[in-house]
Formats: C-alpha cells, structure tokens, sequence
C-alpha cells in the first residue's frame, strides 16, 4: 500500500497522476488518507488516525479504506 | 572561434528562410502551423516562413503573423516533375534555406527530390524511403516482428472473401483499416463486412484486418538523428478527442516506458526526422505500436512548451548543427486547442486562388 513517488497531490484534495495524465478530486479525508500513504503508513495506523480524528464506526471505516485502496490501485496510483 | 568553425546557422547573414506545408489548421489539422510556431519561438535564428498551400482556404495561409509568404504548390497526385518545377521557381525567388514538409501523401515526392534540393542549397531532414516504407501501415505487423516492437497482429486482404478466414484467425473484435485513413471496429462477420466495403469503397484495397487492442492512447513525438538516436522525445495522453479522433486537448506524461519504446523504434529503424508513434496502452501495461507517422504530429507545438523544441531542432540538424539529445521536459504540460474565426478580406483569398501566391 504505497502511493508511488510521482503522484502529485495538493492540500485542496488534487491528485494527479503524470504517468498517466489523470487528474481526481477526493474530499478532505481522502486527502488525508493520500497524505498518510505518501508517508508510507500502514493501513492499521490510517485507520488509527483516522478514528482519532473523526467519529468514525471502525468496521465501516476499514471497508471504505479498502474501496478507496482499490480505486487507487486501479488508476495505477500504487506501487 | 575561427571563422571557418562558425555553423550555416552562425554564418547566415540575412533570415533563414523555411518553406513548412501543411497550413490546414482545421479540425483535423495539418502540423504546420504548430511547425511555424514552434519555429518562430527559438531565440537562436532569426527566420523567414515561407508557407506551402494546396488548397485557398488552408487557415494558415492568412495568418501573416506567422507565415511572410505562401505559394500554392501542385498535389501529390502531380508526381516530382510539376513539384520541383514549382518548389525551384519559388527558391528563385525567395532562396529557401530548409523545407519541411508535414503531409503524410506528400512526403513520398519530397524524399524522392531530397539529393536535387541539395545540389540547390536546399535542406530537409526526412528519412530514407526505406525508411519511410518499412513503417507503412501494411508493413507495420512485419516491422514490429523484426524490431522486437509489439503492433498488433494484421492480416492485409484483397477481398471480402478472405475476411471469414482471416476473422477465425485474429478472432473478434476486429479492426478493419483502410490502406490510407479510417478504422471500424466490428463485432461480427457481418459487421466486419460492412465495414470492408465501406472502406474500400472510400480508399481502395487492399484492407487491413487487425486484432482489437483495448488500453489507453498515447502518442509520442519523435525527432531522430538519422543515425539511431533519438533527440527529443516527448509523450502526450490525449484529454479530449474529436470525433474525428483527434486530440483537441492533451497532456505530457512522466512514463519511461514511452520514452524507452520510442528510442528503441529510432535506433531500430535509424529514423531521421520528426514522426509520432501512435501507442495503445494495456490494462497490463503493454505498449502496443498501432501506427507510425513518418511527419511531426499537429500538436508538436506541446513539445516546444515542454522544454523540447522539436522543429527548431530539426531545423538546426537539417543545416548541418550537431543536436545533443535532450530529455528534460516539463510533465503535466497541457495543450487545449481552439477554434478562432480569422477575418480577411476577399482580395486575399482572390490573391492566393488567382496567382497562387500570397
């Protein structure tokens, strides 16, 4: 689960993918979570930091990681 | 520097003069006008453009700001004879340094006349017609074999008899191509007979059957040396597409692959001059070759707001400079083309179609 080196992203939730020219929008906590993996933090510490910050029910949290890591990985966003 | 060491480029006194074809900046555009821009950019000579039309309302004939002067030269169809009798007429007058010329259906006179050109004092910077041949869209398959490119599989048939055959062979989907122009995809036998007499009827035989490869386009402009390397390449997804298939917007990539790909199809083939390499991505990666044009594509212009002035340097390697491949260039570059009424007057248009110059 890591985000490769080149995606560019900004604070606005921006992301772009210069190898393959797509660009996304996602809300403030994809945000989040793009900026965690370009850190290369696992999936257990995103959802513990996530769970810190916003009232989140776990199950449904760590299903919605695993739908936005899917996406990512079929736009050829992850290594 | 000793005077003798000095290049034409430093040597020329007055503007260097450069005759570019291909002025249709229509919605399916020629590259010239992209050529002539890109050109006109470059701070290191100072020029003057000479446009080369076919027809009286090619946009870039009345688009003074960019091109000094345009003649009017005969089509293809023509033959060497009547183009030479035309292009030296011209030189007499206008003592042309470099012509580039951008159609595909011209290229073929052009690089016959290349050697007479010379001995005028004439530049080009074009492949071989060895070259030029070995890329043909009925020769791609076979190309790509040799070369170790991946192009899809193709079958080259002269009747609609064979397309049940040939159909088993590559399976459906198919694409039924025309020798020039045109691609349909068909589903069925029934499909792809259609399709068959469609485009026969529309540019003759013989036909191409090629096996279907789903993926992303990508297109990539090349400049080549002549002997195997490759001077600028540059990689561009297209954004937005015409229904003509034309890229109306577009983006350079950041993708090694592309740039490996189109260095390899340079050293392979020792291309001499600009082309694009028109590329289908698989879901898998696999970058498939699906045609080579042997000309600099109408969005060239991206290149040279990229970093990599294309054309310029093209017009520096025809004169003779020595151009060190470059592979810097700016990602995530975007080009949106548009369309502008240009205004003119009627003595304009009566100018160019009466006397055939403007």
């Amino acid at each position: 689960m890591k985000l490769k080196k080149n995606i560019a992203t900004s604070e606005e939730g921006f992301i772009y993918n210069p190898g393959t020219g797509d660009s996304f929008s996602t809300n403030p906590i994809g945000t989040d979570i793009i900026s965690m993996l370009k850190e290369e933090k696992t999936a257990q510490e995103v959802i513990e930091i996530i769970r810190g910050k916003y009232d989140v029910d776990q199950q449904l949290f760590e299903k919605d990681l695993d739908d936005f890591v899917c996406q990512l990985k079929d736009f050829s966003m992850l290594d | 520097m000793k005077s003798q060491d000095k290049s034409l480029i430093e040597k020329k006194k007055n503007k260097i003069v450069i005759a570019v074809s291909a002025l249709n900046a229509v919605d399916s555009p020629g590259p010239g006008v992209a050529v002539i821009r890109s050109i006109r950019e470059c701070n290191d000579f100072d020029v003057r453009i000479i446009g080369l039309s076919y027809e009286s309302l090619e946009p870039g004939l009345y688009m003074h700001d960019l091109v000094d002067k345009s003649y009017q030269i005969p089509y293809p169809s023509g033959g060497t004879d009547s183009l030479m009798a035309r292009l030296i007429h011209i030189h007499e007058i206008e003592k042309i340094d470099v012509i580039i010329p951008n159609f595909d259906a011209e290229l073929f006179n052009f690089i016959k006349l290349r050697d007479k050109l010379k001995e005028l004092g004439i530049h080009t910077f074009l492949p071989d017609l060895d070259q030029f041949e070995a890329r043909d869209k009925i020769k791609l398959y076979q190309f790509g074999k040799k070369h170790g490119l991946m192009v899809p599989e193709d079958k080259i048939i002269y009747d609609a008899n064979q397309l049940e055959k040939v159909a088993k062979e590559l399976s459906y989907p198919l694409v039924i191509k025309g020798k020039f122009y045109d691609a349909i995809i068909a589903n069925t036998f029934e499909q792809a007979q259609k399709a068959f007499y469609k485009i026969q009827a529309k540019w003759g035989l013989p036909i191409i059957v090629q096996e279907f490869i789903n993926g992303t386009e990508i297109n990539i402009a090349a400049l080549g040396d002549g002997d195997g390397n490759a001077i600028s390449i540059i990689p561009m997804r297209k954004l937005y597409i015409t229904d003509k298939g034309k890229a109306w917007a577009g983006i350079t990539l950041d993708d090694d692959s592309f740039i490996e790909l189109a260095r390899k199809f340079v050293k392979a083939t020792k291309w001499r001059g600009g082309c694009e390499l028109e590329v289908m991505q698989t879901s898998n990666g696999k970058p498939y070759i699906m045609e080579v044009n042997p000309r600099f594509p109408a969005w060239i212009y991206l290149t040279a707001a990229a970093g990599q002035n294309q054309p310029a340097m093209l017009v520096k390697l025809a004169l003779g400079e020595k151009v060190k491949p470059v592979t810097e260039y700016e990602v995530g570059k975007i080009f949106v083309r548009y369309a502008w009424d240009l205004i003119t007057n009627i003595s304009e248009f009566q100018k160019i179609s009466g006397t055939g110059e403007l």
